[in-house]
């Protein structure tokens, strides 16, 4: 800054000016951004996941005893196909899991943490609305789930790779490991997972969860916990019934586990049963499932609510 | 056209009463200081203008309801409410590219121009910046936006002297034109005496002084008052007496100098002797009135 008196090279003329108009859409654009810079964690531990077990997974073909692979390649098609099947599902579990956690944990921390440091009054001073940071925010749990679906079949197919080239190498035949790892198949199955019980099944799961973030003025897990543990328990103490912890538990676990199927590929393979695959009927059935569209409903009252909240929200 | 433009502006949290019915109207081009102490209701008054508090009563900035329409209102009103509001994991380049990207008049060739003449580097993170680069930071971005109203809401909090010089002058040199208007709150009021055009006391929630500094000039005078003529000069009823090597100064409002001259050197109070005689004497007329209404 100087200190100097000098004069305006150019004369400002405020009303003269036409400034372009920003669309909504590159406004949510770069509110996404934002939340991206701030949180780097959101690609960091799906990527670093992925990394370690990649290395985990190189590590044990490389210490793979020659005969220990010809034993696994003489097994009989079931349990060979369960053998060769389980390190590709863990993969798929963890990037997913800690994906998710993520994604929880970020939701409960983004209305709450601008607060905390005092920076809303900052976003505040700029011309967004409360309704595009809360949707930029809510839509990072979603991006977050495709990300880790990218990762995830980079991962795998990283991992075909290595197995292709250490059963090469070791001058078997590669035909018996491709035919036993149907990728394909397992990608769609995994979006199909993701989409119904991850995107739109838990979408009031990850409302709530901002909900609460702009709405505590501390300790939001224990708010976001807390109070629906005690509905359940009062409920079970007052009247004896568990209506409302059924109710919970159904938003957690889903209608119907045929619906999930997708969801546990690990347990339904290991006992030599092919993953259901995604067919119609299941389609059909889980969006008529009534369950799925008063969620959906709850989930937008939630980011509504959480938007009108952060009007009102101040620095804590 | 007023820029700001309140009636009956009221705010309660609880029972304690921050706004108690004000109206306000500031001109386009003015620079008005809003003074009081700490508690006076003048963060709540700019909140309310700034549209991150609810309100009672009627206000409209630049014509638009704050509350209401504080995502459309914020394209041409910006504001730097304390040091700290910058978030600190941003880096310097992330925090232009963001207000270049959803500010539409927001001229960042223009903020990289003020910041070229700071050290301030576009990869550094705000947290390693010390306190006076991010109010310059801020600075910088905030004078890149064309802007019709700038709040300032005690911006120079916790900066030492030379930061504090730089502000100022830099807001007036590079940015104030007569086309915007600046609101500044503050309790450092002889930092910004040169800067005002206008000036408006808060105390509990109430307006007690709003007048231009041309007023102030022509209302307001002040005498060094030898002993000997101490007694002639109350009886022209000094609105403050304070004491200073060994004599005493006489405030007076709406005295005429001629009267005033024959004491000794008339000159214009400071704002913060105005500051400080204004709020005794409300003080006392507060004081007055509970003894009238309990006796």
């Amino acid at each position: 800054m100087n200190t100097e008196t000098n004069v305006v090279s150019e004369p400002f003329d405020s009303q003269g000016l036409a400034p372009a108009a920003i669309s909504p859409a590159r406004r949510v654009y770069w509110s996404v951004r934002r939340e991206l810079w701030e949180n780097r964690y959101l690609y960091l531990v799906p990527l670093g996941v992925a990394a370690l077990l990649l290395v985990a997974f190189l590590f044990g073909q490389m210490a793979l005893p020659h005969h220990r692979m010809r034993t696994v390649l003489a097994l009989e098609p079931a349990k060979q196909r369960a053998e060769i099947e389980m390190p590709y599902q863990m993969v798929e579990g963890l990037i997913l899991g800690a994906a998710f956690f993520t994604g929880l944990f970020y939701c409960l921390e983004a209305l709450y943490g601008e607060r905390r440091d005092r920076s809303i009054l900052f976003w505040k001073s700029l011309p967004v609305s409360d309704l595009t940071a809360v949707l930029a925010k809510a839509s990072i749990p979603l991006g977050l789930l495709f990300f880790s679906f990218v990762i995830t079949i980079v991962t795998q197919l990283s991992m075909l790779l290595l197995s292709t080239l250490v059963v090469w190498g070791s001058g078997l035949s590669t035909a018996q490991l491709w035919t036993q790892v149907p990728l394909l198949q397992w990608w769609l199955e995994l979006g199909y997972h993701l989409l119904t019980v991850h995107a739109l099944w838990y979408a009031p799961i990850y409302g709530w969860l901002l909900l609460i973030s702009a709405w505590a003025r501390r300790m939001p897990l224990l708010w976001a916990v807390l109070p629906p543990v005690a509905i359940g328990f009062v409920e079970k103490m007052a009247f004896n019934t568990s209506h409302f912890a059924n109710w919970l538990w159904y938003r957690v676990n889903g209608p119907d586990p045929f619906h999930f199927s997708g969801s546990d590929s690990l347990s339904a393979t290991a006992g030599g049963i092919s993953m259901t695959g995604m067919t119609p009927l299941d389609l059909g059935k889980f969006f008529s499932t009534p369950g799925l569209w008063t969620g959906l409903v709850l989930a937008a009252a939630f980011l509504y609510a959480a938007a009108r909240l952060r009007r009102y929200r101040g620095p804590i | 056209m007023a820029v700001i433009e309140a009636r009956g502006l009221r705010k309660a949290f609880g029972a304690t009463i921050a706004l108690d019915g004000i109206d306000l109207r500031v001109e386009e081009g003015r620079i008005l200081g809003l003074i009081g102490p700490n508690g006076a209701g003048k963060t709540t008054a700019l909140n309310a203008i700034l549209g991150l508090t609810p309100f009672q009563g009627e206000l409209r900035v630049l014509e638009r309801d704050p509350w209401n329409e504080r995502d459309q209102l914020m394209r041409d009103v910006c504001f730097i409410s304390d040091v700290a509001v910058l978030p600190r994991w941003i880096r310097v380049s992330q925090v232009l590219d963001y207000v270049a990207g959803v500010h539409p008049r927001f001229d960042r060739v223009k903020a990289e121009g003020f910041l070229a003449k700071t050290s301030i580097r576009r990869e550094s993170k705000v947290r390693t910046l010390s306190k006076g680069m991010v109010t310059q930071l801020h600075l910088a971005i905030v004078m890149a936006i064309d802007a019709r109203l700038l709040v300032l809401d005690e911006p120079t909090l916790g900066l030492d002297i030379l930061y504090r010089k730089q502000f100022y002058d830099s807001l007036l040199s590079d940015y104030f034109d007569r086309k915007r208007t600046i609101v500044v709150a503050t309790h450092q009021v002889d930092e910004i005496q040169h800067v005002l055009t206008d000036l408006m006391f808060i105390d509990r929630g109430r307006i007690v002084l709003d007048c231009s500094m041309e007023e102030v000039e022509s209302r307001y005078r002040e005498v060094m008052v030898n002993p000997d003529q101490l007694a002639a000069a109350r009886a022209l009823k000094p609105i403050h007496e304070r004491q200073a090597m060994g004599r005493s100064i006489l405030l007076f409002d709406r005295v005429d100098r001629r009267q005033l001259a024959t004491f000794g050197d008339v000159r214009t109070p400071s704002i913060a002797d105005l500051f400080v005689a204004v709020m005794d004497h409300e003080a006392g007329r507060a004081l007055a009135q509970y003894e009238g209404a309990h006796r």
